[in-house]
């Protein structure tokens, strides 16, 4: 088996624009949740989200592609061209053919329904835009960045709702682990902040209308936020051979299902994924020195994710440090995985661990180190990043410093 | 239909009984309604009567809506019509 390394990140998100400036707002705490900006956002009982701005497609892509590109695939593209850039590869020859594009999204082009479906429903008009299938599709995105890079290897698109991104980077680490793809594109994106997209998740009851505190006594749901994160993973060799930049070590990840209710987390099944990333790892549980938490700021996900851990880790769930970035950049459904990850390389890289803001109150129900509101020095080795969905879909990863 | 039969039958046919076997003193767990039935009788009540119920399934005991029971859903209801109308 082959060792998997990560050689290039990107991402654009309600904190910055790229990883710099992300990296930048985690370890000063900011809030990128803020009021949204919509047509009818009046109509919203929720109106607030982690929303990008000041993002300007107009001027970045030209005309054609505009009426090709969702705002999920413009993020995505966005991010995936700084990820390559630092990666500093370019995929032509055998590495083209056999390096391929694995992104997760739980919507895809949302925005594109969405306008689509008033234009034909409200304004009753009769005919929409030749393109709106390709531009709405789930793998839109994948294929934009496959056809801009060039990759031609295993492409695809996972959709997993809240656990896509890592579902995606599980897939194209066990690609570049086995010696099917000496690199992979994966991470994943999300745009959901329209009027139907908010007005969907308004419904289930589980959002909070003024902020997202994870592991605090008084949340009151979770907050959307949208975006994309984007990686090349790279096999550890050939990172090597042409002397990369490795900015961390993907070293292991798990699956699981709970296979027991929709909207509902399980404690089992979220133990057995983080379990099973560390088996699948190697490492020891004493090892792990930060969580990226799935961390949504719910009632049910923080009790059980808390409860999870500590079935895991046992007394070393009192020593090492989780986090919920959620409280800054909001909820990224199927984007958020691949966003958190930075806070993971972060944490191994640079030393320094995002804190979860916005924490008020202790939970006796999630009496772990939370890192509550300002971002901590610390030397970390081993982290995980927990992605638990709707569904019951869970996917953990592990990743070592370099 | 009063408000009380109306919310009987919203919250039977959510628990799949007859409307004679939902009493006013039932709680909705006596129902075996769980949290996403809950969810689902809500936005039952929103439509029939036309208002808006403040309900947040993080906490569900925190807002005014009582939904104890059967009864004071009434109330509740009651309460918020003559609120919004």
């Amino acid at each position: 088996m082959k060792r998997v390394v990560i050689t290039g990140a990107g991402t654009i998100n309600a904190l910055g624009h790229d990883v710099p400036s992300t990296l930048a707002a985690m370890r000063d705490g900011t809030c990128g949740i803020g009021p949204l900006e919509l047509r009818d956002v009046d109509r919203l009982s929720i109106q607030i989200g982690g929303q990008v701005r000041g993002f300007e497609a107009e001027g970045r892509y030209n005309r054609q592609q505009m009426s090709l590109y969702d705002r999920f695939t413009q993020f995505t593209l966005a991010a995936a061209k700084e990820a390559i850039d630092q990666s500093g590869l370019s995929f032509s020859g055998e590495l083209a053919a056999k390096s391929g594009v694995v992104l997760g999204t739980a919507g895809g082009g949302v925005s594109t329904w969405d306008d689509n479906y008033r234009s034909v429903y409200e304004d009753g008009k009769n005919r929409v835009h030749p393109f709106v299938v390709p531009k709405l599709m789930n793998n839109a995105a994948a294929s934009h960045v496959s056809m801009e890079h060039n990759l031609k290897g295993p492409s695809f698109t996972v959709s997993t709702a809240c656990a896509s991104s890592n579902h995606a980077m599980a897939q194209a680490f066990t690609m570049v682990r086995s010696g099917l793809a000496p690199a992979m594109i994966t991470g994943g994106s999300e745009s959901m902040l329209c009027f139907g997209g908010v007005k969907a998740w308004e419904g289930l009851r589980v959002m909070s209308r003024d902020a997202c505190r994870p592991f605090s006594a008084n949340r009151n749901g979770m907050v959307q936020g949208e975006g994309a994160g984007v990686f090349v993973f790279e096999e550890y060799d050939h990172a090597r051979a042409r002397g990369a930049q490795i900015l961390c070590e993907v070293a292991g990840f798990a699956m699981s299902s709970d296979a027991s209710d929709i909207v509902m987390p399980s404690k089992n099944g979220a133990s057995r994924a983080m379990a099973g990333a560390l088996a699948d790892a190697g490492i020891n549980r004493d090892e792990v020195g930060y969580i990226n938490a799935h961390g949504t700021g719910t009632a049910a996900n923080d009790k059980t994710e808390c409860a999870a851990v500590a079935d895991v880790f046992g007394p070393h769930a009192d020593k090492l440090m989780i986090s919920s970035t959620k409280s800054m950049h909001g909820h990224l459904i199927g984007g958020t995985g691949a966003v958190e990850l930075l806070a993971c390389i972060m944490a191994l890289r640079d030393g320094v661990i995002a804190p979860t803001i916005g924490y008020e109150e202790p939970d006796p129900e999630c009496a772990l180190d939370v890192v509550p509101n300002e971002a901590r020095e610390a030397k970390v080795k081993v982290a995980i990043s927990n992605a638990f969905a709707f569904g019951g879909m869970n996917a953990v990863l592990a990743l070592r410093a370099a | 239909m009063s408000i009380k039969d109306k919310v009987i039958a919203i919250i039977a046919e959510q628990a799949v009984l007859e409307p004679s076997d939902v009493r006013m003193e039932s709680t909705l767990d006596d129902l075996g309604i769980d949290s996403l039935g809950l969810v689902e009788s809500i936005f039952s009540i929103e439509e029939e009567f036309d208002i808006s119920v403040p309900f947040n399934a993080n906490d569900p005991q925190a807002s005014d809506f009582d939904i104890s029971t059967v009864a004071s859903i009434v109330a509740g209801i009651e309460r918020l019509q003559a609120e919004q109308s």
